[in-house]
């Protein structure tokens, strides 16, 4: 069914009582041409983008548990495509386009809202920092602005810009940034690739990996086995356990970050902002919720949920930039896994099985890459060959020293 | 909010350290092989189980100790000397 307004009257009048499953829930078939592990959002638009892209139909996504529950449920819904590094900087503006097109793309509203991402800076080398990102952005066909103190201050007042530590002397706001409905987009991707005929299949987890010589031919799951002519594997966090069962070992380790959530308010803060002085980035959704998230945990970990230490130091990174979060309530908070690099950038790519191909890595980033990603896997799967715009993101790099290292920290993720 | 035994200090929360990753990571051997220097640089294990991490005790005697965790539990089964070989529970 294609929903309009038209619709919406019709379904309306009749009690909101005949609107149809948004995709059906398949028995998995014994084989397919390219079978998907992870329901995610990466995992179903690079269906999605087989299917319409490429006319490759015949395609499963397998998800252990349900769609929307894994890390596309679970981000601060920032899209953003405010980097520095050439491939990165292309990556993701490929991928603010997509969004920019997508709910008319998948005739399902995602809540795409360009209210701008707002990175604070608090002292002159930090703004000459910011200054030179904001021009290889705008060389790269970018929207980025320089703010100083009294342009940011018309945009978010309450800010405290005399704090003491670190008085805000300004920011680098990218106005096309913004924030999405994390869950509408996996929804919708869901039942965009429905409609063309792949096979969204919950509740089925891939156990093992079967090849036959060097080449892969299906997988193994807790609902039997699937013949594929290819595999691809977007399973967030958990890509080193995928990667494990075909004897491939990646430069990943797996760690918990946190979001957080207050009671709704009135409207405060109409655009997203990052503390640039500690990591600390906030939004406020469209039920009013301050919704905000800060640094990883700090140590390996598969569980799902954080410690108290890394939210006081989310929490302390909040009060120095906007002191009125003290008076109010926390309502939730949760931990997802996040894959985290050695260089901090993602991987998409074939691998040395054949016809086994890699989408992970991604770090903090993954959400505002989802469409881009599904993009560039496709076209990966599609055609046994990296797309352009992700060929910079190869395993390869950490062999030949061709990292993106966007931060420059080193090889330690915990501090990434 | 883990609770790390330090073999000088005793029990201390885990605010107090700073985690120092896999302990099971050997320095690079000095040769020409590139191979070499990106296992030992980029390769970590990554088990969803129990796993032989550093933890630096920064905020207090500032030496390392070698811990047993589990990276889904966050259970520590064993923490002891760098030198010391912690066994996997059973």
């Amino acid at each position: 069914m294609r929903y309009s307004a038209l619709q919406l009257l019709r379904q309306g009048l009749n009690g909101h009582r005949g609107w149809p499953r948004m995709w059906r829930n398949p028995e998995p078939r014994r084989s397919y041409d390219v079978v998907i592990i992870g329901g995610g959002g990466h995992g179903l638009a690079a269906a999605y983008y087989l299917a319409s892209q490429h006319g490759i139909t015949n395609v499963a996504v397998v998800e252990k548990g349900w769609i929307g529950g894994g890390n596309v449920g679970r981000n601060t819904t920032i899209i953003r495509s405010n980097y520095m590094l050439g491939p990165n900087i292309r990556f993701y503006e490929h991928s603010m386009k997509l969004w920019e097109g997508l709910e008319q793309e998948l005739n399902f509203n995602v809540m795409v809202s360009q209210r701008g991402v707002l990175n604070l800076y608090h002292s002159d080398g930090q703004r000459d920092a910011f200054a030179r990102r904001g021009n290889a952005m705008r060389l790269a066909g970018v929207d980025a602005e320089l703010l100083d103190a009294n342009e940011v201050r018309r945009l978010v007042p309450q800010l405290d810009f005399e704090n003491a530590r670190f008085p805000i002397q300004g920011g680098l706001l990218q106005p096309r940034g913004g924030t999405v409905r994390h869950d509408a987009v996996a929804w919708g991707y869901a039942r965009a690739a429905d409609a063309l005929g792949v096979d969204v299949i919950q509740n089925c987890e891939v156990t093992g990996i079967l090849t036959e010589g060097n080449r892969v031919v299906g997988v193994e799951t807790s609902r039997g086995r699937i013949r594929a002519g290819k595999v691809g594997s977007a399973v967030a966090g958990n890509t080193t356990r995928i990667a494990d069962m075909i004897g491939l070992a990646l430069p990943i380790e797996s760690h918990v970050l946190q979001a957080f959530v207050t009671e709704g308010i009135k409207p405060l803060i109409n655009t997203v902002v990052t503390f640039g002085a500690g990591h600390f980035y906030m939004s406020q959704s469209d039920k009013g919720g301050l919704v905000f998230g800060g640094d990883l945990d700090g140590y390996n970990s598969y569980a799902q949920r954080g410690n108290l230490p890394a939210m006081e130091h989310v929490m302390a990174g909040g009060m120095a930039i906007l002191p009125v979060l003290g008076r109010l309530r926390l309502l939730r908070h949760w931990g997802g896994i996040m894959d985290m690099t050695m260089d901090g950038s993602p991987v998409i790519t074939r691998t040395r099985v054949d016809g086994f191909y890699l989408n992970g890595g991604w770090c903090y980033g993954g959400f505002k890459a989802t469409p881009a990603s599904g993009w560039c896997f496709a076209h990966t799967i599609a055609n046994d060959r990296e797309h352009p715009l992700c060929e910079a993101f190869s395993l390869e790099r950490f062999r030949t020293g061709g990292l993106l290292d966007e931060k420059g920290v080193g090889p330690n993720p915990w501090i990434q | 909010m883990h609770r790390i035994d330090c073999p000088w200090c005793g029990v201390r929360d885990e605010a107090e350290f700073q985690y120092g990753g896999d302990a099971t990571v050997d320095p690079a051997p000095i040769s020409t092989d590139a191979d070499n220097a990106y296992r030992a640089v980029y390769l970590r294990c990554n088990p969803m189980g129990w796993h032989l991490e550093w933890w630096h005790h920064v905020s207090g005697c500032r030496r390392f100790v070698k811990v047993l965790r589990h990276t889904a539990s966050h259970e520590i089964a064993a923490t002891g000397y760098p030198g010391e070989e912690l066994e996997v529970p059973q």
